[in-house]
């Protein structure tokens, strides 16, 4: 396929004309294609949706760098929007797909993230089913950013957010966190080393499998921008409950705590792009990390913590320290956040 | 498990605080240790070990983080350099957005100055070799940790021949700043916690003064919760016991004399100044500068236009340096003075003590 790539892309691309219907036809159609995206009409004509209620969801994506262990910025940009559908509790079914280049972007680059949008469509089991392609000139953009919005369907008998949670229920995490974000730190700043490796992946079929095993989940979060505490904190701060989080229990994996150390990071900001928060009933959070133990992408989920009833004063999150004490967690109120996503 | 883990562990922190508790019963009135170290200001607040500390055992952070203690003129003083004609200004990110009488640096940036941000002085002296017609003036900030690694830049300089790399000397040492801490009558510290990196350098025997000439105890200390409160627990039987000495508590990475090689590499570039520190003032022999024969890469000489150096309103940096007022007594503090958008220099870095309380510290009046 990369024969029939074009080497950089020119302005020519994202005229309408010939070349831009060379690179829709011999660059992303081979990976994407499905019966209702190759029609290639003015708009994406879908089947009737299954029974619920259609949930729908828009996201910009601006990873810097475009390429890094464990992904890139087209299997980022499906993953990133299925697990926000997936957040809301919804079957993700279709995405559209808009890349805006820049002129003289290398055409490996292009071809590799639509190989990785491929992959993750594969992987989440949706279809891209509407595009566009913009060319911008030298200098006003960064290489590759993608659009995208997603469709799904929260099946009838599903009633899940923050109005759910309340004092009692755990806290669950699908595994360690803060891999995406220290690994994208860590390429930026030349610290890159073999076990760092982006967790970056579709959480829709472990979010069903976790359904499917019964216990009462009440709410679902994906850490990303900001991590495991701004989520921490917008919930219990929505919710005028208290959130309390066990840092002994938060997993971080070594190489991930090594990063945010070395460059002055709050590992519990860091983003996570495969990992899934959840609060469910207190009585059933054995049966929940049960459930998501037993598929392959929450392996190691564990209970960092729990809601309680805030009192007027109090903070709404405390981390109970390593060291057996207790910090409030507050937001970081506005540090740099990098293009991480 | 690793030595990192053994040093974390729950159960040493409580025995070492059940330690603290009982000696802390035996106290006739409120013990006040001093963390002079940001490093160790930083680490105490993400530990929570403030609240961990019984009643009439207080932590103050003191002067030691660089970037916060450097004074408004050095920064309108780099400000005006970065005006200049074919100059560009190199510093480390922290000090972007510290305040000076005008504008940040990162502001000055926006606005056309020609600011760039290094992760080393030899960057810097790389950007002056790649760019010949360019003076190169790299913000020399820092104390006894960061100084070794300027003077090797500056030697590299002198051996490569570029002369178009400069430095703007605002380096400080510690000891001295120690000594105006003792002698000022407004604080009233019982001890020390002992800058554990800078003491790697200047060797512990450096602070031994503290005890010997004014009878205040000392002990370095390094930086998980179990090395601070060992310290801690060192100082409070030294108040008990009416004792002031200094001890080394870190002795798996400092020595009596320090790092002599380092010490030989500064002082064949730099010798002692008076320095102007924020919230202190003028501090006698508490900076660096270069010495004659390398004044040609001092950019402090070069005639800048400067405007009256001007404060934040309102700002009590001054004080929180001083350990005379803990950060959230500032008026400014989490209201309207923000780490993403800082009035006073502590709230900047991340070891200034004000940011490390905004992010670690603010109970926002939760009791105990």
């Amino acid at each position: 396929m990369k024969d029939s790539t074009p080497s950089r892309v020119l302005l020519a691309h994202g005229s309408g004309g010939r070349l831009t219907q060379e690179l829709v036809q011999q660059t992303f159609l081979p990976h994407l294609k499905n019966p209702i995206l190759e029609v290639l009409s003015d708009s994406a004509v879908l089947p009737e949706l299954p029974p619920g209620r259609p949930a729908l969801t828009t996201d910009g994506f601006v990873v810097d760098p475009l390429v890094f262990p464990g992904g890139d910025l087209g299997y980022l940009s499906v993953v990133g929007t299925v697990n926000d559908l997936a957040m809301a509790g919804a079957r993700p079914l279709w995405l559209t797909w808009a890349l805006i280049l820049e002129e003289g972007a290398p055409g490996d680059l292009i071809a590799i993230c639509v190989e990785g949008a491929a992959r993750a469509v594969d992987e989440a089991q949706v279809q891209i089913v509407a595009g566009d392609t913009k060319v911008v000139p030298r200098g006003k953009g960064d290489g590759v950013y993608a659009v995208t919005a997603g469709l799904g369907v929260v099946p009838p008998d599903r009633d899940l957010g923050d109005h759910r949670v309340s004092a009692g229920d755990a806290i669950i995490v699908s595994g360690p966190i803060g891999d995406h974000g220290a690994t994208i730190m860590a390429c930026r700043h030349g610290l890159g080393s073999d076990d760092l490796r982006s967790d970056c992946a579709p959480e829709a079929s472990l979010v069903e499998a976790v359904f499917a095993s019964g216990v009462e989940i009440h709410a679902l979060h994906d850490p990303t921008r900001g991590g495991l505490l701004t989520q921490c904190h917008e919930v219990a701060v929505g919710t005028g409950l208290r959130l309390v989080l066990s840092e002994e229990a938060i997993p971080v994996r070594p190489q991930v705590r090594a990063v945010s150390e070395v460059l002055g990071l709050e590992v519990l900001s860091l983003a996570c792009e495969g990992r899934v928060v959840a609060w469910v009933a207190g009585s059933h959070a054995d049966a929940a990390v049960d459930a998501f133990r037993a598929h392959p992408s929450g392996r190691e989920a564990v209970i960092i913590g729990s809601v309680q009833e805030r009192e007027p004063g109090q903070v709404p999150v405390v981390l109970e320290t390593l060291a057996g004490g207790e910090r409030p967690l507050d937001l970081m109120s506005g540090t740099d956040l990098p293009r991480i996503c | 498990m690793t030595d990192a883990g053994l040093l974390h562990d729950r159960r040493a922190v409580a025995g070492v605080v059940r330690d603290i508790v009982a000696a802390a019963k035996e106290l006739d009135r409120e013990a006040t240790f001093m963390e002079v170290c940001g490093t160790h200001t930083q680490a105490v607040a993400a530990a929570g070990l403030r609240r961990m500390l019984p009643d009439g055992v207080r932590l103050i952070s003191g002067p030691g983080c660089p970037v916060c203690v450097t004074p408004v003129g050095y920064l309108d003083r780099a400000l005006a350099l970065a005006a200049l004609a074919d100059t560009v200004v190199c510093t480390f990110g922290d000090l972007m957005r510290v305040p000076s009488s005008t504008a940040t640096l990162e502001q000055a940036r926006a606005d056309g100055a020609r600011v760039e941000v290094v992760y080393s002085p030899r960057d810097a002296l790389e950007r002056a070799r790649n760019a010949p017609g360019t003076r190169v003036v790299f913000l020399a900030v820092g104390f006894e940790t960061t100084t070794p690694t300027i003077a090797a830049a500056v030697a590299e300089a002198e051996a490569n021949d570029v002369p178009n790399f400069l430095i703007l000397p605002g380096n400080k040492v510690i000891p001295p700043a120690m000594l105006a801490l003792v002698q000022d009558e407004e604080l009233n510290v019982d001890g020390f916690l002992l800058p554990g990196h800078v003491s790697v350098l200047t060797g512990w025997e450096a602070f031994r003064f503290l005890a010997d000439d004014h009878h205040v105890p000392g002990v370095v200390v390094g930086f998980s919760p179990t090395d601070v409160l060992r310290g801690v627990l060192e100082l409070l039987r030294q108040r008990r016991d009416g004792t002031a000495t200094v001890e080394n508590l870190y002795g798996r990475a400092v020595s009596p004399a320090g790092n002599l090689t380092a010490a030989e590499l500064v002082d064949g570039f730099f010798e002692p100044a008076d320095a102007d520190w924020r919230g202190f003032g003028v501090i006698p022999c508490s900076g660096l500068t270069l010495r004659e024969r390398y004044s040609n890469r001092d950019a402090g000489d070069i005639p800048v236009e400067l405007p009256d150096p001007k404060e934040p309103v309102g700002c009590r940096c001054g004080e929180v340096l001083r350990g005379v007022i803990d950060p959230p007594e500032c008026p400014l503090f989490d209201a309207g003075c923000l780490p993403s958008d800082p009035i006073g220099a502590c709230m900047v870095s991340g070891e200034g003590t004000c940011s490390a309380w905004f992010r670690h510290e603010r109970w926002r009046g939760e009791a105990r």
